[in-house]
């Protein structure tokens, strides 16, 4: 994901920055029939050459078209009273009713609550592992263990969220392994999936189980580009592996850690609607209710289209807001983009 | 340890460097990190053990919380049951064809789109891969998109799964900078032999991509498999379900979440789960192994240039 910023310059030379130095002969590589002298083309002159081109753009872009973008704007029905039956953007501009009607709902703010909690908690508790578990990996001198450890780890990754939640179930059930644990400790069996105090943990476990491993893998990538020589420096002053690892490893680490970082900072509202979809129930919903699942239930199951676009469009714009404001701190701290 | 070369060449150096002898500390240190990931694995694998175990064992003896690691009464009825479930066959049929067609699809969108993008001469280049950026951070949302298709009247249809996901942002940013890198020669080579951008694409850029294009493949198959929610939307004909909603059903009915699926919660067993959730996994376990590292290819190649 995380892409540096300085790409390689562009075969075009955009006019006005032309520098002096240039020789006249150096692009004649890139200089197309039809290019005007200043490196640019004309419409006409674009289509007439590479309209084979167009034509493989013409499905996707149609695709993006009615699939992303009349989607974003069927998100007018936000402001519209829609009727079932009537278009699909509404009938009748109603200006900012369901914005104040979620707002004043005090479901909407424990539901929003809810979302901040379980995605910060997630942050807190998923984001540091995969960096220790590289970390240990990275220790380990029989590259076959290695491997067999990382083969494992990945597994969960490719799970669809439906098994991920029937181990749960299976798991946390009264006769799953976990309360047969508690028993044998002489513990009371709980009825995990039905206690919202559990709901929390079970879920942000579940996310562990199922990412960490599969995190290592840029943090592994990371690794190998640290130089040899460094740890050899080390050694000969006398650096223990435990220093190795503070003053070479882990700053080898750093700009890849500082981007997935604000990445997911940017991301971390986005918790698993599907996941929570599964896994929660009437019993949970005060602590597992968040904004996506909530907006599900008033739109899907009670009918209320318009008041659900209305949070929905809510939670994408914060989303948008905070990812753009990731990006940017990640910019100026790492000169790293996400374009 | 010291060297008795009187002039220690860097080889020596690194002999000796790489020879000390770990300190007890370090020992230990090395020890009790092997000990905790050989824990890590196990944690990793105890779901699918005991996901084996309790498809194997009998009723009672899952019910009295007494399968853990290996069958307890040995028993294959249920298996028996699932295998003559046509719902669950149906289901799984489904699966199959939403995959394969969504692939199909997908692949087509993702490796023609990425092409014409990774061409840096092509005017409104910038536009169109601008387009595709904004829909990574901004999307329509749950309801606009569920009117859409209602609005196309895809609703039990299976188009529904295999269009609307069609393309992955992400992976289509790989593939665009995998043909960035493609060596501009081959292409110009093709050109002169008189190829067009079509013959140019089929029979030169595409052959020599195979192993990103496999990747690619893998990534979308995989997304389809095991997906669900969008069948849960739109697909409530119940002879048209993916297999993962087959389970989801399962799984509702079990944890009593889910009235709509008209099963009993009492024959629901936790065996029956596990039958069915490892005859779902099976698949993807059963290919993992071989192709895991197209999977760590992919990564890393959206990862080192997007």
């Amino acid at each position: 994901m995380a892409r540096g910023t300085p790409s390689p310059p562009e075969a075009e030379v955009a006019p006005g920055d032309e520098p002096a130095a240039q020789p006249v002969v150096a692009q004649p590589v890139t200089a197309r029939a039809g290019q005007r002298p200043d490196g640019r083309s004309t419409w006409s002159l674009a289509l007439r050459r590479d309209w084979r081109l167009y034509t493989f753009l013409l499905v996707p872009v149609l695709w993006l078209v009615i699939f992303r973008y009349v989607p974003m704007l069927g998100n007018v029905i936000a402001f519209r009273r829609f009727r079932p039956g009537g278009s699909v953007f509404g009938d009748e501009w109603v200006g900012l009713r369901y914005v104040q009607m979620f707002l004043e709902d005090p479901t909407f703010w424990r539901v929003f609550t809810n979302t901040v909690i379980l995605g910060g908690l997630t942050l807190l508790v998923v984001f540091p592992l995969p960096i220790l578990l590289a970390l240990m990996l990275n220790e380990l001198r029989s590259r076959r263990f290695k491997k067999a450890v990382q083969t494992i780890t990945y597994l969960p990754h490719f799970m669809s969220v439906v098994i991920v939640v029937g181990f749960v179930f299976q798991l946390t059930s009264l006769n799953g392994t976990v309360n047969q644990v508690l028993e044998s400790l002489g513990l009371e069996p709980v009825a995990f999936v039905q206690r919202a105090e559990w709901f929390r943990t079970i879920y942000v476990s579940s996310e562990v189980w199922q990412t960490v491993g599969f995190g290592t893998i840029l943090y592994l990538a990371a690794l190998t580009t640290i130089d040899d020589q460094l740890y050899e420096a080390a050694r000969i002053d006398g650096a223990n592996r435990w220093q190795q690892t503070w003053h070479i490893t882990l700053p080898g680490m750093r700009p890849t850690i500082v981007v997935l970082l604000i990445l997911n900072i940017g991301t971390f509202l986005a918790v698993g609607f599907e996941k929570v979809l599964l896994m929660y129930n009437p019993l949970t919903y005060s602590t597992a209710d968040v904004i996506s699942t909530y907006l599900y239930r008033v739109g899907l199951t009670s009918g209320s289209f318009s008041y659900a676009a209305a949070i929905g469009l809510f939670e994408a714009l914060i989303g948008l807001v905070l990812v753009l404001s990731a990006n940017a701190v990640s910019k100026r701290l790492v000169g790293a983009s996400l374009w | 340890m010291v060297t008795t070369n009187p002039v220690p060449d860097i080889s020596a150096v690194r002999a000796v460097t790489t020879t000390i002898k770990d300190t007890p500390a370090y020992t230990i240190f090395r020890v009790v990190n092997a000990v905790v990931l050989v824990t890590i694995c196990f944690v990793t694998l105890y779901p699918f053990v005991n996901l084996v175990a309790k498809a194997f064992s009998s009723q009672g003896y899952i019910l009295a919380g007494e399968v853990n690691l290996w069958p307890r009464g040995f028993n294959l009825t249920t298996f028996d049951w699932v295998f003559h479930d046509e719902r669950f066959w149906t289901n799984y049929g489904n699966t199959v064809v939403y995959t394969v067609v969504a692939t199909a699809i997908s692949m087509v969108i993702t490796t023609t789109f990425a092409y014409a993008l990774s061409k840096r001469h092509l005017k409104g280049r910038a536009f169109f891969v601008g387009m595709l950026v904004v829909t990574m951070f901004f999307n329509g949302g749950l309801i606009p998109n569920y009117l859409l298709i209602s609005e196309l009247g895809w609703k039990n249809t299976i188009w529904a799964i295999v269009v609307p996901n069609a393309i992955s942002a992400f992976n289509l940013l790989v593939m665009k900078s995998f043909f960035e890198n493609f060596p501009a020669e081959l292409e110009e080579a093709a050109a002169i032999d008189g190829l067009t951008t079509y013959g140019i694409f089929l029979r030169v850029v595409l052959p020599l991509s195979k192993a990103v294009v496999a990747t690619m493949i893998l990534f979308y198959a995989v997304s389809f498999w095991n997906s669900w929610f969008p069948a849960f939307l739109y697909l409530s004909d119940p002879d048209l379900q993916p297999v993962t909603l087959y389970l989801r059903n399962l799984l509702a009915a079990a944890s009593g979440a889910g009235q709509e699926s008209g099963m009993e919660a009492v024959q629901i067993g936790a065996n029956l789960q596990a039958v069915a959730m490892l005859l779902t996994v099976i698949p993807i376990i059963a290919i993992y192994p071989f192709v895991q590292k197209y999977f760590v290819t992919g990564v890393m190649l959206g990862s080192v240039k997007g």
